[in-house]
């Protein structure tokens, strides 16, 4: 098989060509890590997705395996063995763990190999990638643009076809947006699916791990060798039954709802959703109603509010979060000098944090630590968790009438590079449409629907439009289903992407 | 618009030491953020409980029995600075 046929193969294509001896493993990661090396690293036009790559070819895997050897790019936050897990930050520069998170070690035991670890936004906070401390990602459909974030270099590795699939994590939308702005499939399960043992922490009741792949059966198969209770995180839960592989043709019988407050005609967003972007969308929903599926309006009241409630939420986690970052145990170390007038160990603290985060984390660890502080706890954090039990009791009630809510999963196609980083509410907005559910617990996926945007991209046919798909908690496998059927008749090539 | 007492106590909170470039850049961000974040004060929410988790988990504590853990050779491979048996760090009475 030729390399170009080898790696055109999608992750399930691959691993039964690897089971049925048609192409060994060794070569499989041989073919990856050579394009991971000429494409995925830092330095002129090259995408700058990976910040590890494997050295070694790892030895031919048993075809047995259920994973067959088949490599996987792994977003740099999880905690990797001997391998370093930055998120993306200064402060744990160089950092090399002593255990590898459950995920991960799932996917290891059932025959998957590392390929390499993927630069994402600094502690998963970003929708650009360009908070990275090793430089941006760039999108591989268009070199002066955003892959999104904060799992740009995950998205962008599979996009450009440096890697089979990835492993990415998502908070307030940061699988589902870079899928989106790269034309792949992002996940984000239900929470408490997938364990978060062994992810670098951005905001515990928010993390989610997730896969990105180039088509929905991918995301299943990855997401069933991941999901389940871990004793090791105490969040985590049996799902009621195994994930299956995707199989539906139609939509006949399945319930679709579309959400005015979520893209129908959104009131904050209806200046901010470029035309292409709509027009998508609503062809996409026209193709689900041929399709068989019956489209209702859906209300979500409190979906507008979700934003905000989202960024005193998350900031207040990931302060509590970041206070381990201290120069005492790992990761970077600072000292004041002499007469710089700290005491004690804040002769340490402080500089080690000033010197080791950037400019967003700052701000996110102020913004949250205000929230938190004594006098407005009650106004900021008090409030902003009864804004989410009303947001989770919205969906809550318009899954009673519908199976999955439709919405863009982005307001926008990917921008360019330093469009947003001088403004932080703006850069915020891109999370409008995927952090309701992410405050809500249950679980969505963006697939691609189309492309917009005369003139760029590849060839100038336009750049890559997500379709986002949410269901109640625990109906990833009727969500899988929907998205499949979808996918199959919008028929979308990401082919053009690849490096 | 956040004061600048107000900043620099946040930061003292924070562990953050700020220069005054960025004592005042973060003032004009936050206040931004917080605008915006001020919505969430428009909402009647007075009969709601608030959400600390969105799953309802119990039970979740394992049996109290001693376990293998991590080797202290390997907590404290990534130090910055160790003796023997711990982490060094600068005294709290310098």
């Amino acid at each position: 098989m030729s390399v170009r046929d080898l790696i055109a193969l999608s992750a399930t294509e691959a691993i039964a060509a690897l089971k049925a001896g048609e192409v060994s493993s060794g070569e499989v990661f041989t073919a990856y890590r050579e394009r991971a090396e000429e494409h995925g690293g830092a330095g002129h036009g090259r995408l700058n997705c990976f910040s590890w790559i494997a050295g070694a070819v790892p030895d031919d895997t048993p075809p047995d395996a259920a994973l067959a050897g088949l490599p996987i790019a792994v977003k740099d936050l999880f905690c990797t063995e001997g391998v370093p897990s930055q998120s993306g930050s200064k402060i744990l520069e160089g950092y090399r763990p002593p255990y590898t998170a459950t995920a991960v070690a799932r996917l290891q035991a059932a025959g998957a190999h590392l390929l390499g670890k993927t630069n994402q936004d600094e502690f998963a906070m970003g929708s650009s990638n360009e908070h990275c401390a090793f430089g941006p990602v760039l999108n591989p459909w268009e070199r002066s643009r955003v892959p999104g974030g904060s799992s740009g270099g995950s998205a962008a590795a599979v996009a450009a076809c440096l890697a089979p699939w990835a492993l990415g994590t998502d908070t307030g939308g940061s699988i589902r947006q870079p899928a989106a702005l790269c034309g792949i499939v992002g996940m984000k399960p239900t929470y408490g699916a997938v364990s978060r043992y062994g992810m670098i922490a951005f905001a515990s009741s928010l993390d989610q791990a997730g896969p990105l792949t180039r088509n929905v059966a991918d995301a299943a198969l990855l997401l069933s060798h991941m999901a389940g209770r871990d004793e090791m995180d105490a969040t985590s839960l049996s799902l009621p039954g195994p994930i299956e592989m995707p199989s539906a043709t139609d939509l006949k019988g399945v319930r679709l709802g579309v959400a005015a407050e979520l893209g129908a005609q959104s009131g904050e967003m209806s200046g901010g959703i470029e035309p292409g972007v709509r027009r998508a969308f609503e062809q996409a929903r026209a193709l689900a109603e041929e399709l068989g599926a019956e489209i209702s309006e859906v209300q979500l009241p409190h979906a507008p509010h979700a934003l905000a409630a989202y960024y005193v939420l998350a900031p207040a986690e990931c302060s509590s979060n970041l206070a381990r970052f201290d120069g005492v145990r790992y990761g970077l170390r600072s000292e004041a000098e002499d007469g710089d007038g700290e005491r004690g160990l804040l002769r340490m603290y402080t500089p080690t944090r000033h010197d080791g985060f950037g400019a967003e984390v700052k701000r996110r660890i102020m913004l949250g630590t205000y929230a938190l502080s004594a006098g407005y706890y009650d106004a900021y954090y008090g409030r902003a968790q009864r804004v989410r039990t009303m947001i989770a009791e919205d969906f809550k009630r318009a899954f009673e009438r519908v199976d999955c809510i439709l919405t863009p999963t982005s307001a926008t196609t990917a921008f360019e590079l330093g469009a947003l980083t001088g403004d932080p509410w703006a850069m915020y907005l891109n999370d409008y449409f995927t952090v309701p559910m992410s405050l809500a617990g249950i679980p969505a996926i963006s697939i691609p629907c189309g492309l917009a945007g005369e003139g760029l991209g590849p060839g100038g046919a336009g750049l890559p439009v997500g379709l986002q798909l949410a269901g109640p908690a625990f109906s990833e496998n009727r969500l899988l289903d929907v998205a499949h059927a979808l996918e199959q008749a919008i028929g979308f090539d990401g082919s053009r992407a690849y490096a | 618009m956040i004061d600048r007492d107000e900043v620099l106590h946040v930061a003292r909170l924070a562990r953050l030491s700020l220069s005054e470039q960025e004592i005042d850049s973060m003032r004009h961000e936050l206040s931004g953020v917080l605008d915006h974040i001020e919505k969430i004060g428009e909402l009647d929410l007075a009969d709601v409980a608030p959400s600390t988790h969105v799953a309802d988990i119990a039970g979740a504590l394992r049996e109290d029995e001693p376990r293998r853990c991590l080797p202290p050779d390997a907590a404290l491979a990534s130090a910055p600075a160790r003796s023997d048996d711990g982490f060094l760090v600068p005294s709290p009475q310098a």
